[in-house]
């Protein structure tokens, strides 16, 4: 087939299976019926259902909406993406944006969404090598000097994180907390420390990797998962900075900003 | 208690003498912006001094304005800019169209990454063919997972393309005859040879991303450019089809095959 060909099969129809909108009708969400046939789930199930394509156990449906619960919501205004919808709160603008921006925020290099897929990644490629009895040091060195960093552990600002222990209690509950991928995280962890003059802890997103491994669920699923992980936290973070003041969020006088550029010179042109 | 501050190279503010939030004079990079800068410069200078801290030459600024010109509008039909008319048709808030705009945008069919891709491929092989011909003919995998998707064309060309669009040549003769730098004539003698080794004509994305190398732009500084300056067409489409309204706008009626719609596989074994 030509490219013209290509582009003017796909300008006549779109084939898919992820559903559609029957106008006054009914509405077919990834082959079943929304209304009659997926009632029962529950929004973290339904947001599963759409990604995976995959009916969610009960089982499944409480421990992901659970992670979210502990682990990546915190209405704490001074994280960077949290801050910006604080901002936009403060400045009147409206919450689904100041929301959206801070969504989009989320997918950041050093925490959210990039170490977060980098960290189930990084399980998923090293666990056939090490079920085949190569040596976890060895491969936790070859990561580090291929990509300079384990994502899943470490943390920005602290060395601990304080998300783990209630993560693996709830775990526990749900007779999760010994899965391959879940001691295969944390053998990684115990690696780490040998390996390093400072102990290098496993942060949450290692363990929310490990359990999502764990229950199969493939790396783009689990990026598209975390995708609004953080959203709870930002709500309040709007309120808060909307119903005070307007423009009162931290303001910066003059003098706050360091200046560290080029003297004052005059226009020549 | 001490303040905590921005620390900048770029912007420096001086406070009325009784209200510390309120400037009296801004300087970006050392010139006087409200009293130097803006009776004097044009926008495209101003531009480039925010960017790269130094005014541009002559011959700078007018390749940077001429890029400007070529980024500015790709069109309704162009991904990003639909993006922009899908918020505009429905009646979203104008910030809701240009973050659409940039969101789809930003990826690597045309978008921002491509030409971020591109300025990356022209800081590896700069002027050398030979590494031209091993980067576009033996592309690398990525060696972990991303959250952009891997790209699945050569950066910069044009993967639906039969031959180079005419839209790309004038505006890759014009930003040659701006006399900036190296790489955009390479580009222009070698085109024919590049394009054979990546096996799709030239897309205006390697332009772009010839273009704002030869600026002395980094591939970040250009993929932020990128964004910005093709955000003027999403603008006018998105308050053009605000005003024509959803009924003049296209919604695909009956073009979406569901293949596994339980209704028809109902219908299917009844018939």
């Amino acid at each position: 087939m030509t490219k013209v060909e290509q582009l003017s099969q796909a300008q006549q129809q779109w084939r898919t299976d992820i559903g559609a909108w029957f106008a006054g009708e009914r509405v077919v969400f990834r082959g079943k019926d929304l209304l009659t046939e997926l009632h029962h789930l529950s929004w973290m199930g339904l947001l599963l259902y759409g990604i995976t394509g995959k009916i969610p156990t009960e089982k499944q449906q409480r421990l992901f909406e659970r992670l979210w619960v502990l682990s990546t919501s915190y209405p704490e205004l001074r994280l960077w993406n949290n801050r910006v919808v604080a901002l936009a709160g403060t400045v009147r603008s409206t919450a689904a944006l100041g929301i959206s921006a801070g969504v989009a925020v989320s997918q950041a290099e050093i925490y959210g969404g990039c170490p977060m897929t980098k960290a189930i990644d990084f399980l998923y490629r090293i666990k056939p090598d090490y079920d085949q009895g190569k040596d976890l040091t060895e491969l936790v060195n070859l990561e580090i000097q291929q990509h300079k960093i384990i994502a899943g552990y470490g943390r920005p600002l602290i060395r601990t994180d304080e998300r783990i222990q209630a993560v693996m209690q709830f775990a526990q509950e749900l007779a999760l907390d010994q899965g391959e991928y879940v001691k295969l995280a944390f053998a990684i962890e115990q690696v780490l420390f040998k390996l390093k003059h400072h102990k290098i802890y496993m942060n949450v997103a290692g363990l929310l990797a490990a359990l999502a491994a764990d229950q199969g669920m493939s790396v783009q699923d689990y990026n598209l998962y975390i995708t609004l992980c953080f959203a709870a936290g930002m709500f309040p973070c709007f309120k808060d900075t909307v119903s005070q003041p307007e423009a009162t969020f931290f303001p910066f006088s003059c003098e706050q900003i360091e200046y560290t550029g080029k003297a004052k010179r005059q226009w020549s042109q | 208690m001490k303040l905590e501050t921005i620390k900048t190279k770029i912007w420096q503010e001086h406070a009325q003498t009784k209200h510390p939030f309120m400037a009296d004079s801004c300087y970006c990079s050392g010139y006087n912006v409200y009293q130097d800068i803006l009776p004097n410069a044009s926008w495209i200078e101003y531009l480039f001094l925010l960017f790269q801290l130094e005014l541009p030459t002559a011959k700078q600024a007018r390749l940077l304005e001429k890029l400007a010109i070529a980024l500015a509008n790709a069109g309704p039909r162009d991904y990003s800019v639909r993006a922009a008319m899908n918020g505009g048709v429905g009646g979203s808030s104008s910030a809701a169209c240009l973050m659409a705009a940039l969101g789809v945008g930003a990826g690597s069919v045309a978008g921002a990454r491509e030409v971020l891709l591109a300025m990356q491929a022209w800081q590896h092989c700069g002027l050398s063919l030979a590494l031209w011909q091993q980067y576009l003919s033996q592309p690398k995998s990525a060696t972990q997972a991303d959250v952009w998707p891997e790209a699945e064309h050569p950066m910069g060309f044009d993967p639906y393309a039969n031959t180079c669009a005419q839209p790309v040549q004038q505006t890759l003769a014009v930003l040659v005859d701006c006399q900036v730098g190296e790489y955009l004539l390479c580009l222009q003698q070698q085109q024919g040879q590049l394009e054979q080794w990546a096996q799709c004509p030239l897309a205006m994305s390697g332009v772009a991303a010839a273009a704002l190398s030869d600026l002395g732009f980094n591939p970040e500084q250009g993929e932020m450019l990128y964004l910005l300056l093709r955000l003027p067409g999403a603008a006018v489409h998105a308050l053009e089809q605000r005003q024509l309204g959803w009924a003049q706008y296209p919604f695909f009626a009956g073009k979406i095959d569901v293949v596994n719609d339980p209704k028809r596989n109902q219908d299917e074994i009844n018939d």
